[in-house]
C-alpha cells in the first residue's frame, strides 16, 4: 500500500463485525462485556480519536462514582432521574441502569479503583458488604485520579491491543445498500497520518460522548478551553446518528451546571459531603427565598431534592434582580464541619476539599492558587455555566434507544434489541441514550455492557449479513478530505493565510457557531431566554453557516480534525434549536426560558419530543411520543 | 489554562516519532517540534487543563500556567505521579505551598485480568450481564 500524502490520502479498509466508535466509559464497558458473549470468532474493533488512556469525559479522574444503589431501589433511582429531569424520562432505560449498575462499580473496585469505605468496614470491598463514604444519597467517594486508566486496562486486554485504533477520528455512518435504515459501517481519518479509515461493521456502537462548545462560553482568550464538561466531545454522537436517520429525542434539554466560577470547579461535594450553603452576594438563601417562583412549576419542586434547573431558576432571578455574586460559603461549611475535630481530621478535611478539584477540575486549583483563595478562609463565587448537550450527566438529551424487553413499558419502547437506535443495527449508550440521564461514569460503564451483550444478539440473528455500502467511498474521502483540498488550492491567494475570502478556519466557523447559539438560541448573554422569533433567525443563520461548512479549510491533520468536530457541533446545535422551537413551554427553567411560553404545558407536552433526519434529504421531521410513568411518582411535600 | 514546555527538561522523548504527551492529550494540542526536538501546545486556548501530558511526561517537563486572562499570576498546581499514588504541589500567588498525597490505584499498572475466574456467557436472550449468572433480576 503506498503511503498517502497530505493532499492524497489513503484509503484503508477493515471488515469487522462490531464497531465501537469512542473509547470512553461506554465503549470501554461495552469493549469488557462484548468478548465475553461474542467469542473469538467475532471480530470487534474500537476506534477512538484519542488515546484510550485518557480519553472522555474521565481523562482527568472523578472525586466520586454518582450512580451506586446499594441498598436503594431501582424504582427510587426512577423517582430521583424523572424529579431532576422535570418529569420527562424513560423509567424503562433508567430502571434498567439502576440494576445493573453495582455490579459494575464492583469491578472498578476489583481492577484497582480506590473507594472510601466508613471506619467500620475500612478496608473491605463493596461486594463484601463494605460500607461505602456517601458524599449524597446516590453518590460514594473514591480516589478517582485513576479511573480512566483503570478502566481503558481492562477495555484493553479484554479486546485485545490489536484491535484497537487510537487517534482515528470517525466523520460519518454510512448505511446499507440493501436494507432500508441499516447501517453497514463508518468512515473517518488518521489525525497523525495521511489515510482515511473505512469500516465495514454489522453492528455499531456509537458512543462519542455529549457535546460541549456548541455556545459561545464564559471564559475569554487562552481560558476557552476551559470548560466544564469535557472540550474535546464535540457532538459527534449525536450528529452522525442524526444524519444517519435515527430518531433523536429531547434534544431540547440541556445543562447548564451552576459551579464555581472561571475554573468551573465541582461544587457536589461542597454541597452533599461538606455541607456547604450557597447565598445571594447579601447572604439570602435564594432556593427558599424563591420557593413561590418555584411553587410555579409544582410538582417537581417539591421533589426530596430540587431539581437543578429550579435553583438555577432561583440563582438567576437573584442575578438579574442586581444582588449577586452567588456566594459558596466554604469558611462557614469548614469551621462547622471542624468543630470536634483534632487537628489531624481538619487537615484531612482541607485534604479532601482540594482533592475533589485535583481529581477532576485541577483548573480550579490553579484559579484558586493563583487568586490566593483558601476555602476556610474566602468564599467563592458560583456561577451558571454555558449549556452543553449531554445524556448521562445531568441532562437527558439524546438518541431514542429501544429499551429491555422485560419490564412494564409500552410496545413502543422495546421494538428491537436493548439499546438500538431506530436505524438497525446501530447501538449507543452514555451521552447518547436520550431521555434517561444521571447515569454518570458508572452508569454509562453498564449501558456500554447492556449495549454490548445486545449487539452480540443482534450479530446472531443476523450472522451471515454482508453490509455492502449505500455510498461511494471514493467520493466520501474526496468529502472528508475537502477542507485540505480548499487549503491547498488557495492558500497563496492571500499574504497571510488565515485571511482569505475562499475558505473558512474552523476556528472562525466555532466562533460563529457560538455566537450564534448564545444570542438566539438562549446562551448566557440572554440569561438562557430565547423565543420562536430569535429561534427562527438563529435557524437562518445555522443555515447558512451549514453551507459554509462545505468552504472550511484544513492547514494540517489537527486543523481537519477541528474542521470536521465544528460540523459535528452544527448538526448537534441545529437539532437542539429545532426541539426548542418545536417545544412551546418552559420545561426547564433555569437551564433556557421561551419566553413566548414561559410556564410547563404538561396538557400538550408531557411527552417526550423526538426528531429525525432523513438520510436523502436531510430535511427533520419532529415528533411527539407519549410519555408514560412504569414507576409510580411521588413528590414528598419537600420544604425549601 | 494552557500547558507549557520547559525547554532545558524536553528531550522530544529521545526522537521517537510519537511522544508521550502527544500520545496521551484527549484533545491532540501537544506536538513534536522535529527540528527543535521538544514538544508544545499547538493551540494553548483549547487546553483543558487536565494535566494527563504533565502528570505523564518522563522528563517532568510539563506545566500548565492559567489562563492569563483571567488568573493573576504566579500560582501553580504540579503533580508528581507514580503508579500508586500522586502528590501534588499547590503554590498560591503569595508563596505559600501545600502538599497532598493522594492513593491512586490499589493493584499493580497492567495487573487486570478481566476475565479469569469470571462465568463465561450465559443465555444470550436473558438480560444479565455476564457477570450476573444466576442472579434474579428485579422487574417492573
Ligand atoms: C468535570 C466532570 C465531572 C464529572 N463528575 C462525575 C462524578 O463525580 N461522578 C460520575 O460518576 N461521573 C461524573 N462525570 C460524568 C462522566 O464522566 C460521564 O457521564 C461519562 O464519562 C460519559 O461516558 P461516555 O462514554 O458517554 O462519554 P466519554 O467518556 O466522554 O467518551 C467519549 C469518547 O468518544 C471519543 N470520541 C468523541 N468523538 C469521536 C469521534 N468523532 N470519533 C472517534 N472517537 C470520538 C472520545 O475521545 C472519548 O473516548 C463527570 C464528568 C465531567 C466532565
Ligand atoms: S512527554 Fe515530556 S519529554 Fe516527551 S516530548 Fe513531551 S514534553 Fe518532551
Ligand atoms: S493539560 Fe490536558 S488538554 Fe492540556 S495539553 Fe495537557 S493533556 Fe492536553
Amino acid at each position: 500500500m503506498s503511503e498517502g500524502t497530505f493532499g492524497n490520502p489513503t484509503i484503508v479498509e477493515f471488515k469487522t463485525d462490531i464497531l465501537i466508535i469512542g473509547g470512553g466509559m461506554a465503549a470501554c464497558g461495552a469493549a469488557f462485556e462484548v468478548k465475553r458473549w461474542a467469542g473469538d470468532d467475532v471480530k470487534v474493533t474500537l476506534v477512538d480519536k484519542a488515546g484510550l488512556d485518557r480519553s472522555g469525559a474521565v481523562a482527568m479522574g472523578l472525586s466520586a462514582i454518582n450512580t451506586y444503589l446499594g441498598e436503594q431501589k431501582p424504582e427510587d433511582y426512577c423517582r430521583m432521574v424523572s424529579a431532576d429531569l422535570m418529569g420527562l424520562t424513560r423509567d424503562d432505560l433508567v430502571y434498567d441502569v439502576g440494576r445493573h449498575v453495582d455490579g459494575t462499580v464492583h469491578l472498578f473496585e476489583e481492577w484497582g479503583l480506590p473507594i472510601w469505605k466508613t471506619k467500620e468496614t475500612e478496608g473491605v470491598p463493596l461486594k463484601d458488604g463494605g460500607k461505602p463514604v456517601r458524599s449524597g444519597k446516590w453518590q460514594i467517594m473514591i480516589n478517582g485520579e485513576s479511573y480512566k486508566p483503570i478502566v481503558a486496562e481492562a477495555a484493553k486486554k479484554a479486546l485485545g491491543i490489536e484491535n484497537i485504533y487510537e487517534r482515528v477520528f470517525i466523520v460519518k455512518l454510512i448505511l446499507d445498500a440493501n436494507e432500508p435504515n441499516r447501517i453497514a459501517g463508518a468512515v473517518g481519518f488518521s489525525v497523525r497520518e495521511n489515510k482515511i479509515y473505512v469500516f465495514r461493521a454489522n453492528a455499531v456502537l456509537l458512543v462519542a460522548g455529549g457535546a460541549v462548545n456548541v455556545f459561545r462560553p464564559r471564559s475569554t482568550g487562552e481560558g476557552m478551553g476551559r470548560t466544564w464538561y469535557p472540550v474535546w466531545n464535540a457532538g459527534s454522537t449525536y450528529a452522525m446518528a442524526a444524519e444517519a436517520g435515527a430518531e433523536l429525542t429531547m434534544m431540547e434539554n440541556r445543562f447548564v451546571p451552576a459551579r464555581f466560577k472561571d475554573g468551573y470547579g465541582p461544587v457536589g461535594a461542597w454541597f452533599l459531603l461538606f455541607k456547604s450553603k450557597a447565598t445571594n452576594g447579601y447572604g439570602e438563601d435564594y432556593v427558599k427565598k424563591n420557593a413561590h417562583m418555584l411553587a410555579e412549576f409544582a410538582p417537581y419542586d417539591t421533589a426530596a431534592v430540587v431539581p437543578t434547573c429550579l435553583r438555577n431558576h432561583a440563582m438567576l432571578h437573584e442575578m438579574k434582580e442586581g444582588r449577586g455574586p452567588i456566594i459558596m460559603d466554604t469558611p462557614t461549611a469548614m469551621k462547622e464541619l471542624g468543630a470536634n475535630m483534632t487537628p489531624k481530621e481538619m487537615k484531612h478535611l482541607e485534604a479532601e476539599a482540594w482533592e475533589d478539584f485535583l481529581d477532576m477540575c485541577i483548573g480550579q486549583a490553579g484559579v484558586w492558587a493563583g487568586l490566593n483563595t483558601r476555602p476556610e478562609e474566602s468564599p467563592s463565587e458560583l456561577m451558571p455555566t454555558e449549556p452543553y448537550l449531554l445524556g448521562s450527566h445531568s441532562g437527558c438529551c439524546g438518541i431514542w434507544v429501544s429499551g429491555p424487553e422485560d419490564l412494564n413499558s409500552p410496545a413502543e419502547w422495546k421494538w428491537g434489541y436493548n439499546r438500538m437506535t431506530t436505524v438497525n443495527g446501530l447501538f449507543t449508550a452514555g451521552d447518547g441514550v436520550g431521555a434517561s440521564g444521571h447515569k454518570f461514569s458508572s452508569g454509562s460503564h453498564t449501558e456500554g455492557r447492556l449495549a454490548a451483550k445486545s449487539m452480540v444478539r443482534w450479530l446472531r440473528d443476523h450472522k451471515d449479513y454482508q453490509p455492502v455500502f449505500k455510498a461511494d467511498i471514493n467520493a466520501i474521502a474526496e468529502e472528508i478530505y475537502a477542507p485540505v483540498r480548499n487549503y491547498i488550492e488557495h492558500k497563496d491567494k492571500t499574504t497571510a493565510e488565515d485571511v482569505n475570502p475562499f475558505y473558512i478556519t474552523p476556528k472562525m466557523l466555532q466562533m460563529r457557531l457560538q455566537k450564534t447559539m448564545d444570542e438566539y438560541v438562549a446562551g448566557c448573554s440572554t440569561y438562557y431566554q430565547t423565543n420562536g422569533k430569535l429561534l427562527s433567525m438563529g435557524l437562518h443563520f445555522l443555515t447558512m453557516l451549514k453551507e459554509d461548512s462545505k468552504k472550511m479549510r484544513a492547514k494540517d491533520l489537527h486543523e481537519l480534525m477541528r474542521a470536521w468536530e465544528n460540523y459535528h457541533r452544527i448538526i448537534t446545535a441545529e437539532a437542539h434549536l429545532r426541539h426548542i422551537m418545536f417545544r412551546e413551554e418552559t420545561r426547564y427553567p433555569g437551564f433556557y426560558y421561551r419566553t413566548d411560553f414561559p410556564k410547563l404545558d404538561p396538557q400538550n407536552w408531557q411527552c417526550f419530543v423526538n426528531s429525525k433526519m432523513d438520510p436523502d434529504t436531510h430535511d427533520w421531521t419532529m415528533i411527539k411520543r407519549p410519555h408514560v410513568d412504569l414507576v409510580e411518582k411521588h413528590y414528598g411535600g419537600q420544604k425549601h | 489554562m494552557p500547558t507549557f514546555v520547559h525547554t532545558d527538561k524536553c528531550d522530544g522523548c529521545k526522537g521517537g516519532e510519537y511522544t508521550v504527551c502527544m500520545y496521551v492529550c484527549p484533545n491532540n494540542l501537544m506536538k513534536l517540534d522535529t527540528t527543535r526536538m521538544k514538544a508544545f501546545n499547538q493551540e494553548p486556548e483549547q487546553c483543558w487543563e487536565c494535566q494527563c501530558c504533565a502528570k505523564a511526561c518522563p522528563q517532568q517537563a510539563i506545566e500548565v500556567r492559567s489562563f492569563q486572562d483571567w488568573v493573576p499570576m504566579g500560582g501553580a498546581v504540579i503533580p508528581m505521579r507514580t503508579d500508586s499514588a500522586i502528590m501534588w504541589t499547590i503554590k498560591f500567588r503569595d508563596g505559600e505551598v501545600k502538599r497532598f498525597k493522594f492513593p491512586i490505584r490499589t493493584t499493580p499498572v497492567g495487573s487486570i485480568d478481566p476475565y479469569t475466574g469470571k462465568p463465561t456467557g450465559g443465555n444470550l436472550d436473558d438480560n444479565l450481564l455476564f457477570t450476573e449468572a444466576g442472579v434474579t433480576l428485579p422487574t417492573i
